[in-house]
């Protein structure tokens, strides 16, 4: 006699959907069929943006990097590119990040030591020098002081001869995700948004290839939310920014066209699939039929993915190098346009030159080696794939409409409800980690008694800082100090008429006022935030 | 047995933004039956020091991220020295720290310190044990 089979525990996806063992075309058909599916490169874009994905271009590989002074960060990039990497995804140090100068009594102990030091207009000139901005596309990594930041790439593509409305390029430059998580924010939370506003104003009129916000769930995940709330938080913050937008009267398609996204992907493969492949097709959706959007270009949700700090570990760590190949493997079948993968040593340090050599070559067998490059979108059609894109589609619009009805994205950050919910939800994440309920590889389960190796962190090195402010203080020396006073002048004004800031910024830093001053005078307007301190 | 609750201030000294580690702490500890005090991000060594005396906190837990602990501890070290010694006090730092970097936290005054993935069981049973009354 044999044995009856054992029915299999019940098994819920994170975002909470709840998965069965066997999926069959009458759970396609009754998760709402697929009449949603249509073909790659066309609306809804949920088997991905272009009709041939990567059988004619892979996607763009961007590993992030930048440290220490321009000077050898330009070392860097040039390293970087020798090695094939086709994009640039620029780290800037803390206080950089947070718009105070190198000579700052903040930024003690904090200079280069995250990212790349940038006081004034010659660090961005030094850092891309002799890199050609036609052929490789330049992403930062910058949040509160983006308008600033931005401003130095414009005046310095400008000084080489680059026509600002061809040039490509991207900023992170996505504030609301920063009051969730990260806390590089400068200014309050409404004139935060104005920010994002003036330039998405100024790209949308004078730099149109170039994307001026790079949306982040990828934060809003790290912190705690769920893969569906991730999407469903990302796509509600580019609404806000398009919203805010319209509010100043300016043409949806061009302001559209200027949002792309930056993903999470750790956790289950099929989860990030069915994210991504929902996700796509809710954003064209409702870009269309609530704001009336056509343009393709703005229709088709453009994103980076690859990342997933949250998923390493920093027991065993070499076990982050296999987590990374597979955190890849799920971006290409998500449809990414660009991947900045994770190194194994990110858990705790930024990555080391080997460390980020690796994640590239890792990127490189999988375009080359494996066959992920082979066909568009292979997942398609797979009962269990239809069936969860079409169920996690619907559970991310009920989450964005749940949102929509504590005021909005922008109101439930302002108060920090947002903040509260994805912190509690960390601390329960956490606590059935530590419980073993949710296993991890080398922390809860499979441990070995390892011989505690010494990882390899980056150094600070004081010589460099100390560089970074002799180079300060010689070009606030040399400097023609009374056009800089005016040119703040103009910063001021124009911040507090409510002026698009954009060209009195460029202006400023033209004449090589340091991100500390631009950012004050817009303090002086704006204020300082005051951050809702909850647990 | 206490007879009143440990107070615990977490701290997020420097520019470092990641608090999600410091949040899910002050949960965990609070969980435990302590009093927790966060100051929020972007808290200088100055601010830090005050807060600990105004607070009459018992533990001071610090968390960074960014590398940056050595500075920060070095001169939050200085400033709890000039505001009347250790002695009272249970001070910990939490985050990415390297191992070789824990002699030279030691000789500041530091006493424990749990790097990124500690256990809370851990962490609250060290408070529990070390935390002057």
């Amino acid at each position: 006699m044999s044995r009856p089979e054992p029915e299999p525990a019940p098994l819920r996806w994170e975002s909470g959907l709840e998965i069965q063992p066997v999926y069959t075309a009458g759970d396609v058909e009754r998760s709402g069929g697929t009449d949603g599916v249509g073909e790659p490169g066309e609306f809804p874009y949920t088997r991905g943006i272009h009709r041939h994905m990567y059988r004619t271009r892979p996607w763009t590989m961007r590993q992030y990097s930048g440290f220490g002074t321009a000077a050898e960060t330009h070392e860097r990039f040039l390293y970087l590119i020798k090695q094939g990497n086709t994009g640039l995804n620029v780290a800037f140090d803390l206080p950089t990040q947070c718009g105070l100068d190198s000579d700052d009594p903040l930024a003690r102990g904090e200079i280069g030591r995250v990212g790349m030091a940038v006081d004034t207009l010659a660090d961005i000139e030094e850092a891309f020098a002799d890199i050609d901005l036609d052929r490789i596309t330049v992403s930062m990594t910058i949040n509160g002081s983006a308008v600033v930041l931005m401003a130095m790439y414009f005046a310095m593509a400008r000084k080489r001869g680059y026509e600002l409305s061809k040039l490509r390029g991207n900023a992170q430059n996505d504030i609301l995700k920063e009051f969730i998580g990260r806390g590089t924010w400068i200014f309050p939370v409404r004139e935060s948004v104005r920010l994002v506003g003036d330039t998405i104003e100024f790209c949308a009129e004078h730099a149109p290839k170039y994307s001026p916000v790079s949306v982040c769930g990828y934060h809003i995940r790290e912190s705690g939310a769920t893969p569906a709330q991730e999407m469903a938080y990302g796509l509600s913050i580019a609404c806000a920014y398009l919203e805010h937008a319209l509010e100043r009267g300016l043409p949806a398609d061009p302001c559209a066209a200027g949002l792309t996204f930056n993903f999470d992907i750790f956790g289950d493969l099929w989860e990030q699939v069915a994210k991504f492949r929902a996700g796509r097709r809710l954003w064209a959706k409702l870009l269309r039929e609530r704001y009336g959007v056509s343009d393709p270009r703005a229709l088709k949700l453009r994103m980076i993915a690859g990342g997933g700090g949250g998923g390493l570990t920093i027991q065993q760590p070499h076990n982050n190098i296999v987590r990374g190949a597979y955190y890849a493997m799920t971006s290409a079948l998500s449809g990414t346009q660009t991947m900045a993968l994770c190194s194994y040593d990110e858990a705790y340090t930024i990555p080391s030159e080997h460390a980020a050599t690796l994640s590239l070559r890792t990127m490189q067998i999988l375009a080359t080696e494996i066959g992920l490059c082979d066909t568009v979108d292979p997942l398609a059609g797979s009962w269990f794939v239809e069936t969860t894109t079409n169920q996690m589609e619907k559970l991310i619009l009920e989450q964005m409409e749940e949102l929509g009805e504590q005021g909005g994205i922008i109101e439930a950050v302002a108060s920090g409800q947002v903040q509260a919910a994805v912190n509690r939800q960390a601390y329960e994440r956490e606590r059935r980690v530590q419980s073993g309920e949710i296993e991890k590889v080398g922390v809860n389960c499979f441990t070995h008694q390892e011989e505690e190796q010494e990882v390899d962190f980056h150094p600070y090195r004081e010589e460099e800082a100390r560089k970074q402010l002799v180079r300060l203080a010689a070009i606030k020396e040399e400097r023609d100090g009374r056009a800089v006073e005016a040119r703040l002048g103009e910063v001021l004004a124009a911040a507090a008429e409510g002026r698009n800031t954009m060209p009195a910024i460029i202006d400023a830093v033209e004449a090589y006022a340091t991100v500390g001053e631009v950012v004050g005078r817009l303090r002086d307007v704006f204020g300082g935030y005051r951050e809702p301190v909850s647990f | 047995m206490r007879d009143r609750p440990i107070r615990v201030l977490i701290a997020k000294p420097g520019l470092d933004g990641h608090d999600v580690g410091a949040k899910v702490l002050c949960r965990a500890l609070r969980d435990a039956g302590m009093e927790v005090i966060y100051t929020g991000l972007r808290q200088s060594p100055k601010a830090i020091a005050a807060a600990t005396l105004q607070e009459d906190a018992r533990v001071l837990g610090l968390s960074v991220l960014s590398g940056a602990h050595l500075p920060l501890c070095r001169r939050i070290g200085e400033l709890l020295e000039e505001q009347g010694g250790l002695s009272g006090l249970l001070w910990l730092v939490g985050g990415n720290i390297p191992r070789r970097d824990l002699p030279a936290l030691e000789a500041l005054g530091v006493r424990g310190v749990f790097p990124t993935g500690s256990h809370f069981d851990e962490i609250v049973a060290f408070i529990e044990r070390e935390a002057p009354q």
